[in-house]
């Protein structure tokens, strides 16, 4: 025995911890429920709060206390909690407290406005481990309710933060760029940064998905609020031109084409997702129907070990994600994924218009690509991303 | 927590912590609020630290713990203890273990 170091701590992430082999599932999202005491108007999730037929059907606490455990099982050390609005169940103290017990850390993405003083002091005494996720839109209250469409949200989001804050729980709060708030992220940001409890600077979701449940209605009304290329090149340029020389540095790292394999986001076992109603996912926007799994009919391992390792080998068969996607360099820039794919056409490969057209705006911001060049005909784009990266 | 750990008291695992083996790692996962300054990461044992924490169930003083180390490692008189004493003082004062009642 000649350790003098007996304990290593190991900083959140995970990042070094598995010295052998990593577990088989390191992190479990759950959308409670999809039900939310808001109605935003780029959601891709939501059915109302008083949705009886979604609500009969979403998993009961047992189902998700034993998920927990086989989670745990697994290895698994991080959960994510949300939605819809997981405040929404009734029995959430007793799945986080679960949750917890069995050694879990868990993400808790909510909107704060069913924050009550209770839940405040429970995550005060039993920390979730992971800075409580709030999406809260808007710096007036006409500008948050013209997106949330739902009266009294604005007053009860901010007095759901001032209840964790109240009781020191770490928090980060996220924005999104839309109609009613554009012109009001300087002032968000800042009005975070004072804000007492804030674990970070804000995110901004400026490129919303269309609705992953395929609502041809709600992901029109979606489309509708989308940013182009450049608005989006402008928004990340408001500050300097550190995020344009990141996309740049993305690109180099991310090594060239993605190929014909679809499934390239993730690395193997990091995460898999699950639906209220038990359907385990790759993740939580992709509801394909070849990229499901019922745990009803099966178990988390098999789901993880077998079903989901299976699923990462399919490639792509649309002859315009082959001659496009496929040959693109800007791997490292564009969103193009099977989710996408799949809220916006129904498949698990066909290129999306809007985000190649985002990624396109991004590469000629970052000096990548030339105006009206195409990213998957330029031959040599690779080394063009290891110059920019190297500086040359 | 402050205070001298003792080698005729025994010692258990706080109910303020969650520990964990995964993948043959020991995970020492806080539980409740105040537990060192581990709320923003985990804890992990070396192999000596999993030597000592497996014999931390409150059935046997420090003393005892010591002696069955020292049947099995062949190091300097009074090493082990020192090991021992030192991983069990650091735990103690990180109120992942408790003096069992």
């Amino acid at each position: 025995m000649t350790a003098k170091s007996f304990v290593r701590k190991v900083p959140s992430g995970m990042s070094g911890l598995w010295r052998a082999t990593a577990p088989k599932l390191a992190r479990l999202d759950i959308e409670l429920t999809e039900r939310c005491n808001c109605a935003c108007l780029h959601c891709s999730v939501a059915r109302p709060a008083g949705d009886a037929e979604a609500k009969a059907r979403e998993w009961p606490t047992e189902r998700w206390q034993t998920l927990l455990g086989e989670a745990a099982g697994l290895g698994c050390l991080v959960v994510r909690l949300t939605g819809g609005e997981p405040l929404l169940r009734s029995d959430f103290e007793a799945i986080y407290l679960h949750a917890r017990k069995l050694g879990l850390r868990v993400m808790l993405f909510t909107n704060a406005t069913l924050v009550t003083p209770r839940l405040a002091r429970l995550l005060r005494d039993v920390p979730p481990l992971e800075a409580v996720e709030i999406s809260i839109y808007g710096m007036t209250r006409e500008s948050c309710e013209a997106v949330t469409r739902a009266p009294g949200s604005f007053a009860a989001a901010r007095r759901g933060l001032g209840l964790l804050a109240e009781n020191g729980v770490p928090f980060v709060v996220k924005g999104a760029v839309l109609p009613p708030t554009r012109g009001q992220a300087d002032e968000f940001e800042a009005w975070a940064a004072g804000l007492s409890g804030n674990a970070g600077p804000p995110a901004f979701a400026v490129l919303f998905d269309l609705h992953s449940r395929r609502d041809a209605a709600r992901s029109a009304g979606i489309a509708g609020l989308r940013s182009g290329g450049d608005e989006f090149v402008r928004f990340s340029r408001r500050h300097g031109d550190e995020a344009v020389g990141e996309w740049g540095e993305f690109c180099g790292r991310a090594g060239g084409a993605r190929g014909d394999r679809l499934f390239i986001c993730l690395p193997a076992a990091a995460s898999a997702s699950v639906d209220p109603y038990g359907r385990l996912q790759y993740c939580l926007g992709l509801r394909h129907p070849a990229a499901v799994y019922d745990l009803a009919a099966g178990s988390l391992r098999e789901a993880v070990t077998e079903f989901l390792p299976r699923l990462r080998e399919t490639r792509a068969a649309d002859p315009a994600y082959l001659e496009r996607c496929a040959r693109c360099f800007l791997r490292g820039l564009c969103a193009q994924c099977p989710a996408k794919s799949w809220a916006e056409h129904g498949t698990l490969d066909t290129p999306v218009e809007y985000f190649c057209g985002v990624a396109h705006a991004q590469a000629i911001a970052a000096g990548l690509l030339g105006p009206g060049e195409k990213a998957w005909a330029v031959r040599d784009g690779a080394e063009r991303a290891k110059r920019r990266r190297n500086g040359s | 927590m402050t205070g001298k750990i003792e080698l005729g008291r025994a010692y258990r695992p706080s109910d303020d912590v969650v520990v964990r083996e995964i993948e043959g790692e020991i995970v020492i996962v806080p539980l409740t609020s105040g537990i060192g300054d581990l709320e923003d990461e985990l804890l992990t044992l070396n192999e000596t630290g999993r030597a000592i924490w497996a014999r931390l169930d409150g059935s046997r003083p420090l003393a005892a713990v010591v002696a069955e180390l020292e049947s099995e490692y062949e190091d300097a008189e009074g090493e082990v203890r020192v090991d021992v004493v030192g991983f069990v003082q650091e735990l103690y004062d990180r109120r992942m273990i408790v003096e069992k009642s």
